[in-house]
């Protein structure tokens, strides 16, 4: 239309074309403004939609790993295609090794009150790029059902939001990370919201620096409030059982 | 400014369309794929571990067991 127009009126067009007027920057202004707005909206939805695509898929690749390394003789640890045999653990009595590889998945952790299919690989380290997998645990902290202190991190609203649900924790309720051969059944006994800098939380002995550790603790952080980083919501959790898996699934998954 | 666009893309209304929707998708790729992801760590939300460091720069990932974890 506006061609068979500047054909119909070459002046017109001329004239408009030397001498903008106010009114067509204000346009143009306007349509910057607006496709800026637009691309503000694009980019809620990218993170908190678009990453978690990218998290399922790795997530799913971690939970087939895990299937693949579980179903694997106890004896002869799993090599992954790719992988070159890392330092043997020696015979695996121990239940979960000592140290992970980083970036590997080294569980599963369930949470039933978030849902039966609440259920996400846990991911070794809390890099930005290892959290972009999955939740976290932090390198150096205890492995799941050692003493001390086995620490967890998650995003709460982008990547999938393993953690988004942790607000709803409540004294009592079940934290259940299943490792190659073992529940390890973890109840809730402290929700409580700190200050980013507050360390002290995920120590062996949180709050206490230099205490030898005696109990068997788990550590859940996450920011809060949800949207923000202003602070980081803490989940504490005392290990109640340790439950072999040939025994069958245990009691906090059962009612699920 | 997209009404110049228009006027500028060859082809009649199928190619002005065809074009603007290619122009479109680039624009959409260019953003998810290399703006978002650039951007994005700058952005506080998505700090969740405790003494998190300043905004932008990594955290180690490997501390020595002995040590508290710093993310």
């Amino acid at each position: 239309m506006s061609h068979a127009a500047g054909t119909a009126y070459p002046d017109t067009l001329r004239v408009r074309r030397r001498k903008p007027d106010a009114r067509s920057v204000i346009g143009v202004a306007g349509e910057v403004l607006i496709t800026l707005g637009v691309i503000v909206f694009l980019f809620l939805a990218y993170e908190l939609w678009f990453t978690g695509l990218y998290t399922s898929r790795a997530q799913s690749n971690f939970k087939k790993e895990l299937q693949q390394e579980w179903a694997a003789p106890p004896t002869a640890p799993a090599v992954l295609p790719g992988e070159s045999p890392g330092p043997s653990t020696g015979p695996s009595t121990a239940a979960v090794p000592d140290v992970a590889v980083p970036g590997d998945a080294i569980g599963l952790i369930r949470i039933p009150k978030l849902g039966s299919n609440y259920e996400y690989a846990i991911v070794e380290g809390v890099s930005t790029n290892d959290l972009k997998k999955g939740p976290g645990h932090y390198p150096g902290s205890a492995m799941p059902g050692q003493v001390g202190n086995f620490v967890m991190s998650g995003h709460r609203t982008t990547y999938l939001a393993p953690f988004n649900g942790l607000g709803e924790l409540a004294d009592g309720d079940a934290i259940v990370i299943e490792t190659r051969d073992t529940w390890y059944t973890y109840k809730v006994t402290d929700v409580q919201v700190v200050l980013p800098t507050d360390v002290d939380v995920i120590l062996p002995v949180p709050g206490k620096p230099k205490a030898k550790p005696t109990k068997k603790l788990i550590t859940l952080t996450t920011c809060t409030p949800k949207y923000s980083a202003s602070h980081r919501l803490i989940i504490d959790g005392v290990l109640e059982s340790a439950l072999p898996k040939s025994a069958g699934l245990p009691p906090a998954l059962k009612g699920t | 400014m997209y009404a110049a666009l228009w006027r500028r893309i060859p082809g009649g209304l199928p190619g002005k369309l065809a074009g603007m929707i290619a122009l479109l998708a680039t624009a959409l790729a260019l953003l998810f794929f290399v703006v978002f992801p650039v951007v994005e760590p700058h952005l506080p939300w998505n700090d969740v571990t405790v003494n998190t460091p300043p905004i932008g720069s990594e955290p180690s990932a490997h501390p020595s067991p002995s040590v508290l974890p710093s993310p």
